[in-house]
């Protein structure tokens, strides 16, 4: 791998623009694909072109079908994950999401809980929450976690995440809450369909207590629905026979 | 508590380090996880990093097929060129470093030059 080559992907990188190189396994020669261009290091055919910008799209690495000598590393900007109040809660969950990978975006208008003594280091968004949610603009690779408690807050993040592509919804609150945030929604005229993108009671039924286990039940959901798992099905150690369903 | 400086960037950065390697005057090479077949503890992808003094970072599996491609990263890095290496649980050199896992797995070598 050249210097050059790596100094050019870290730089693609920073910029947060979706890169690829592409490795001959057999002599090493490589090329870095940005945005759909790439350089003289590896020429490619239109249909390996095609096949690259697949790979990026897909987010998935490995060597292409038609042609197994080619391996093609995709390194697209991080996930993204927007919370949605920046309450105890959040301040397990922001650093965590960072460790897996996220970049993470904070939004509440309430400087006394949105503020840099609570949250050093994060990116504040400002605005209403659908304001910020616009702004930001979730696709399929974001994750929203609306985590206020308070319906206007709440509620306005919500019908902005229905809208959107977003692989994961979640929202904080019991069953009678989320009943009531249901309601709401509906009377706001959102399609009922949507509703059940949006995880609530958010997170995994671990059990979760404390602020921190919360916020490992709504990350290990998220990483669920990221890579498509089914909902986990627990044996019960005392009787194997029956499993029961989380 | 990560130190605020990593966390700002995300998950770890290994190019980033195999810079910070370089410019500090080691010979480097990266490992990557090109294809996997089975059960394999690392997905396409997943990179490891080593020096010239043998300080390692990240990983292409769960820690047992590490030893082998370090072995082959030296050579590699002295001036070997590139190497796809295929680890299973039909090859022997397999069984000598303990795919314990069943599967497949083909790991490209090469340095940073």
């Amino acid at each position: 791998m050249k210097r050059a080559l790596l100094d050019r992907l870290q730089a693609a990188r920073a910029e947060k623009r979706p890169a690829a190189v592409v490795t001959n396994l057999k002599d090493g020669r490589q090329t870095l694909i940005v945005d759909g261009e790439g350089d003289d290091g590896l020429p490619l055919t239109a249909d390996q072109r095609t096949a690259v910008a697949a790979a990026i799209q897909s987010d998935r690495s490995g060597v292409l079908k038609q042609d197994s000598d080619l391996f093609v590393h995709v390194h697209n900007p991080p996930l993204r994950l927007i919370v949605v109040g920046a309450v105890h809660i959040s301040q397990a969950l922001v650093p965590m999401a960072r460790l897996a990978g996220y970049d993470v975006y904070l939004v509440d208008p309430r400087k006394a809980w949105a503020n840099s003594d609570r949250f050093p280091a994060v990116n504040m968004v400002e605005g209403w929450p659908d304001e910020a949610l616009h702004s930001l603009a979730p696709d399929h690779r974001s994750a929203v976690v609306v985590l206020t408690h308070d319906p206007k807050l709440d509620d306005p993040a919500l019908g902005v995440a229905l809208r959107s592509s977003a692989f994961y919804i979640g929202a904080l609150g019991s069953r009678k809450t989320h009943a009531g945030r249901l309601a709401r929604l509906r009377d706001s005229g959102l399609e009922e369909e949507s509703f059940g993108r949006i995880h609530g009671p958010i997170g995994l039924a671990i059990g979760a207590k404390s602020p921190a286990e919360i916020a490992i039940a709504i990350l290990a959901q998220m990483t669920q629905a990221l890579h498509g798992a089914p909902p986990l099905v627990k044996a019960d150690p005392l009787n194997p026979g029956a499993a029961a369903a989380e | 508590m990560v130190k605020q400086e990593n966390m700002t960037g995300g998950g770890e950065d290994l190019l980033a380090e195999a810079l910070r390697w370089r410019d500090e005057g080691h010979a480097v090479a990266v490992a990557t996880v090109v294809s996997t077949w089975g059960s394999s503890p690392r997905p396409v992808g997943s990179q490891l990093i080593v020096d010239d003094g043998l300080r390692l970072q990240g990983s292409v599996s769960g820690g047992c097929i590490e030893g082998a491609v370090v072995h082959e990263a030296q050579a590699i890095m002295g001036g070997a060129p590139a190497k796809l290496l295929e680890f299973g649980v039909s090859d022997e050199q397999a069984w000598e470093v303990g795919l314990a896992c069943g599967g497949t797995i083909q790991v490209f070598v090469e340095a940073v030059e």
